[in-house]
């Protein structure tokens, strides 16, 4: 295809032709065309179909505000839906296709929404689809999904990385046309760190759309000669393809840097795009100005575009998108639409509405063939290819707004500007300011660097601006042109029209607010860039209230959208949250474990052998081999926590609801830790091992909360404790060895003598091993069994796992992980996170007695409260089934015998279940209504939602010797 | 947000973890007569001010300092930064 719309001129490099496809069919195009420039070359103003009617549709702008121009990009895995083609830098090999159409884009089946217009007007789904209910969800939504609609996902895994970053700067300024140009001239040659962000693959904004000079260079020249000064600025950091997204807190900027979208695939190593945190002390927001429509009779025919964007389209990229050009508008800023275009050849016609001239219809069914005007009193059609547009000019306030500050209405030009002081340290300035000519961006450019410089403690240079254009911008307010019975609209993207907005003033939605979510104006894409002002303005002139009276919207970030990958960065995956291996983790892997996640940990969860095909095999086989002979369990993910000082008993003294200052040196205590409401909060065992020493243990699930706590209360509650914290769950490696053969395993690694009489049960040294190695040694059990837990320091885990078995072989030892570290507790009656679960008290839990009352601790008052010490509360019980064949259900209620399963008869839950295979049964731990007098009794255990209900007996829960006598053994 | 840390100077509020009301400072003696009723007030009765609010954070991606900040909850405008410890020696704690 021929390139039959360019013409002479523009920043586009014509010694190279790039070729791309649309909709399958090649094209040509050069370097500095977007997608949208390239097929309006190609004379191809037909980009896509609208949201809601099917409406033919071509871009109408040039930039990030389009509503219309919507493409899939590139195939497979990397497609793209949504894409806005006014925005896509061309490359070589770029494929795009239109979307919400089918068959094709010229011929539309769904366009018969189009003529059945009247059906679906705002609130028309409300209204038609509420009965039946239930046929929402089943029947309308989707039929309507699959009419209505944008671009559809790849349902592929995105292949491109993306990052994140953090940058810091003195200056951020927002947009590179005149205005952020000067201003970082101004503020790099102080020698302030700068950043200089701009959106366009090409700085310099409008100067590169216009044809008037600035310093005596054509305006583009003038930008390019300031970006290349500033590329030389090593304190200026030049950020092109970066979109400010949003205005945060204290001088906190979002970014969007699209670093690999302008390349068929990110080069190796490349992250496809960047979210950058910039931290800035001052910031400018130069981010222009977004031109609306007026509205009026089928004004969103391909061809109909804003009128400087049609200017641009013809400046800066050397395309005409008609040789016949209309031209309607309410201000001078359009007359430079004309101008400019008759002076590249076209013929132009000028429709002014403020001598009372508009455009009452158009023609053409793919695309503007002719224009109807209405002038004194007379109505004329003539043929043309395009239209420019001009409602005027709002400035670009999002992100001055982001703060939730509203913008202020500014008469003289008919539009909103930022707020002062919406966001402190940002200054607007340029366009964005409300500020129109090139020598008052240029000038508001300076003066705001200044303004920052100033208040960065750093004098200016003098000032030195070039010659520019100064321009008059006068408008007379025109919204839209009435009349007519036809539909004319505001919001193209979201298929809203000016009937629209005037039914929903009819039903009274007539706050902004409303408007917006009765009609869907200003939602999706472009959130209204094009549309808002101009709706808001209709909805204005319906009630009799002023513009300002009537509102904007909360303008919100990100200001255009933002990829679901930008956000998630590197965190996806396996690399979603840290993960934490255990110091055995090799060796397990080695073996073939299967591991679990705990948390951040990726711990063991059995050790399958040869010929186990079922996973009770492996944890039944753990846990007899253990009870028989000795197991090995890495239980280094629990919390270690050393303290320190003089008043370091005092200290676990207030944060455990039992005493540790009268522990013996070199002993180990079970602690219970409560929450200030009552509730048990986590256990463990802390461990004396000097005067002013002791070592503490928490829950894997808690050990960062604990750490945190007790430092809350070290420095907010207690300050002048003499009491250090350090954690040191990850230096030490820790294995718990357990079974009747504990202490023969482990005397043959330990260098001391770890005798029944030296080191009794409850009891903690610290020793060497292995001829030398520093090690600590606590015997302690959660299993039930003679236990010991040994540590060394972490790099030595994989050593200690290697020779733990090794030395273990002459008694059969096993290794076992938490499922069977799970069983063994079970039977040993020990709570754990089933039973430490946020709503129990120690009192529930059987422990009630643990609570101090003669000294002051965490917890230890309102644990007393009425309401937690019920005699008819819940208590702790061992369950068993009277049939031993039948299985129980976590989760399952106990109930009477005969009474009905509804909460009234309810009496507490099972907590935990396990199949003991010492007992050779299911057995389980739960929480029971006066749980502690009914041992021996027979209730019903059921699980309406798994349809089971089992007979049960309440035992104790000590399944397992209940005097304790193996593991003081 | 920033925070200025007292002792490590301005830091990305990423880095903490927000706990709430600086109150919890005055935590009442659990030994004293009528604990019931001032521990009572203590944990549920607070304060949710629009405007300028106390409240702690924890440095825990740092030094681990706990910290009373003071923050106006419309504008997130922080005015003052003080270590824990100090406002806790000021309100009369001790040991």
């Amino acid at each position: 295809m021929t390139q039959s719309n360019r013409i002479p001129g523009g920043q586009i490099d014509r010694s190279r032709s790039l070729s791309f496809t649309f909709d399958g069919v090649t094209y040509q195009g050069h370097p500095g065309d977007t997608l949208a420039s390239a097929l309006l070359a190609n004379g191809q103003r037909l980009m896509g179909r609208s949201f809601k009617y099917h409406r033919p549709r071509g871009p109408i702008s040039a930039g990030s505000e389009e509503p219309n121009a919507l493409v899939e990009l590139r195939g497979g895995a990397r497609r793209e839906p949504n894409t806005r083609a006014t925005v896509v830098e061309l490359f070589d090999g770029l494929s795009a296709e239109s979307q919400n159409r089918w068959p094709s884009l010229k011929f539309d089946a769904m366009a018969v929404n189009d003529r059945l217009s009247n059906f679906f007007t705002a609130g028309f789904y409300y209204k038609t689809f509420m009965w039946p209910k239930a046929f929402w969800e089943k029947l309308y939504e989707p039929i309507i999904r699959r009419a209505a609609g944008l671009g559809s996902l790849s349902r592929e895994e995105d292949p491109d990385q993306y990052d994140k970053g953090f940058l810091h700067c003195d200056l951020l300024i927002i947009g590179a046309g005149p205005a952020g140009l000067m201003a970082a001239l101004t503020a790099g040659r102080a020698g302030a760190r700068v950043i200089l962000a701009d959106e366009d693959f090409r700085m310099g904004g409008r100067l590169n759309a216009e044809t008037h000079e600035v310093g005596g260079l054509t305006g583009a020249d003038w930008a390019a000669q300031a970006v290349a000064e500033l590329r030389s600025m090593a304190n200026v950091r030049m950020m092109p393809r970066t979109t400010i997204i949003g205005a945060m807190d204290h001088g906190i900027y979002a970014a969007v840097e699209r670093v690999s979208d302008h390349l068929p695939v990110p080069l190796p190593g490349k992250p496809r795009q960047i979210l950058w945190r910039i931290y800035s002390h001052r910031a400018i927001l130069a981010g222009g100005a977004t031109e609306r429509p007026i509205a009026f009779e089928n004004n969103d025919r391909p061809g109909i575009l804003l009128a400087g964007s049609l200017r641009a389209y013809a400046n800066r990229w050397g395309v005409a998108v008609g040789r016949r050009v209309a031209v309607f508008t309410n201000n001078d800023d359009g007359l430079r639409t004309a101008s400019d275009l008759k002076a590249k050849g076209m013929e132009v016609r000028v429709i002014d509405a403020r001598k009372g001239e508009e455009v009452v219809d158009t023609a053409g069914r793919l695309g503007l063939s002719s224009v109807t005007i209405r002038s004194g009193g007379r109505t004329e059609t003539f043929a043309c290819e395009a239209l420019a547009v001009s409602g005027g000019w709002n400035p670009n306030v999002n992100i001055a707004s982001h703060h939730r500050g509203r913008p202020v209405w500014n008469d003289t030009i008919a539009a909103f500007v930022p707020g002062q002081g919406d966001i402190p340290g940002l200054e607007a300035a340029g366009a964005a300011a409300g500020r129109f000519s090139t020598r008052a961006a240029l000038e508001t450019g300076a003066a705001a660097a200044e303004g920052a410089l100033a208040d960065l403690g750093r004098s200016a240079p003098a000032r030195d601006l070039p010659t520019a254009e100064d321009g008059p911008y006068a408008i007379t307010p025109k919204w839209y042109v009435g009349g007519g019975k036809g539909r004319a609209w505001i919001d193209q993207q979201n298929d809203v029209t000016l009937k629209d907005v005037k039914l929903a003033h009819q039903e009274n939605y007539t706050s902004v607010e409303h408007l917006k979510r009765y009609t869907t104006l200003g939602m999706a894409t472009d959130q209204g860039k094009t549309g808002n002002v101009l709706g808001l303005a209709v909805m204005a002139s319906l009630t009799g209230k002023s513009i300002p009276q009537t509102g904007t919207t909360v303008y919100r970030p990100p200001y255009t959208p933002v990829a679901m990958g930008t956000l998630a960065g590197r965190s996806r995956g396996q690399e979603f949250k840290p993960k934490r291996l255990t110091p055995s983790h090799k060796w397990a892997s080695e073996q073939g474990a299967v591991f679990v996640e705990v948390g951040q940990w990726l711990r063991t969860q059995w050790l399958p052998r040869a010929g186990e095909t079922q996973w009770r095999e492996s944890v039944d086989r753990e846990v007899l081999a253990t009870r028989k002979s000795v197991g090995i369990c890495d239980v280094t993910t629990l919390g270690k926590i050393d303290i320190q000082g003089t008043d370091a008993g005092a200290f676990l003294d207030k944060v455990y609801a039992n005493t540790f200052s009268t522990l013996a040196v070199g002993k180990c205590r079970y602690g219970l830790m409560l929450r200030e409401d009552g509730i048990v909060y986590d256990d463990g065992t802390t461990a004396r091992l000097g005067q002013n020493e002791y070592v503490m243990t928490t829950t894997t699930a808690n050990a960062v909360l604990v750490f945190r706590n007790l430092e809350y209360a070290r420095q907010c509650l207690y300050p002048d404790m003499d009491v250090q914290l350090i954690s040191t769950t990850e230096a030490w490696a820790q294995f718990s060895v357990a079974g009747p053969n504990a202490r023969k395993l482990l005397q043959k690694l330990v260098d001391q003598d770890i005798s029944d009489a030296e080191l009794p049960y409850m009891g903690c040294r610290e020793i060497t091993v292995c001829g030398g190695l520093r090690a600590r040694i606590f015997r302690i059990s959660f299993s039930g069994e003679l236990a010991y837990e040994i540590a060394v320091p972490t790099r030595y885990g994989d050593a200690l796992i290697r020779e733990l078995v090794e030395q273990g072989r002459e008694f059969d030892a096993v290794v076992y992980g938490t499922e069977a570290l799970g069983v063994m507790r079970v039977e040993k009656g020990h709570v754990a996170g089933n039973e430490l679960n946020g709503q129990s008290t120690a009192l529930n839990m059987g422990l009630g007695k643990m609570v101090s009352k003669k000294k002051d601790s965490i917890g230890m008052v309102l644990s007393q409260r009425e309401g937690m010490n019920d005699p008819n509360g819940y208590r702790l019980v061992g369950v068993k089934p009277v049939d031993p064949a039948q299985k129980l259900t976590a989760g399952s209620h106990f109930l009477e015998k005969g009474a009905a399963p509804v909460i009234a008869n309810d009496l507490g839950w099972l907590t935990s279940v396990v199949h003991s295979p010492h007992l050779g049964c299911s057995i389980a731990l739960g929480y029971l209504k006066k749980g502690d007098e009914r041992r021996g009794q027979r209730l019903r255990s059921a699980n309406l939602l798994a349809g089971a209900e089992v007979e049960v007996e309440i035992v104790s829960p000590h399944f397992f010797d209940p005097e304790g006598e193996r593991l003081r053994g | 947000m920033i925070i200025n840390h007292p002792i490590l100077g301005p830091r990305d509020s990423q880095e903490f973890v927000y706990l709430g009301d600086a109150a919890l400072i005055d935590r009442p003696d659990g030994l004293a007569e009528g604990a019931l009723d001032t521990f009572h007030d203590y944990l549920y009765l607070r304060d949710n001010p629009a405007g300028l609010h106390r409240e702690l954070w924890y440095h825990e991606q740092g030094d681990r300092s706990w910290l009373v900040v003071t923050r106006n909850t419309l504008t997130h405008e922080i005015t003052q930064v003080e270590l824990a410890r100090d406002v806790a020696r000021a309100r009369g704690r001790s040991k």
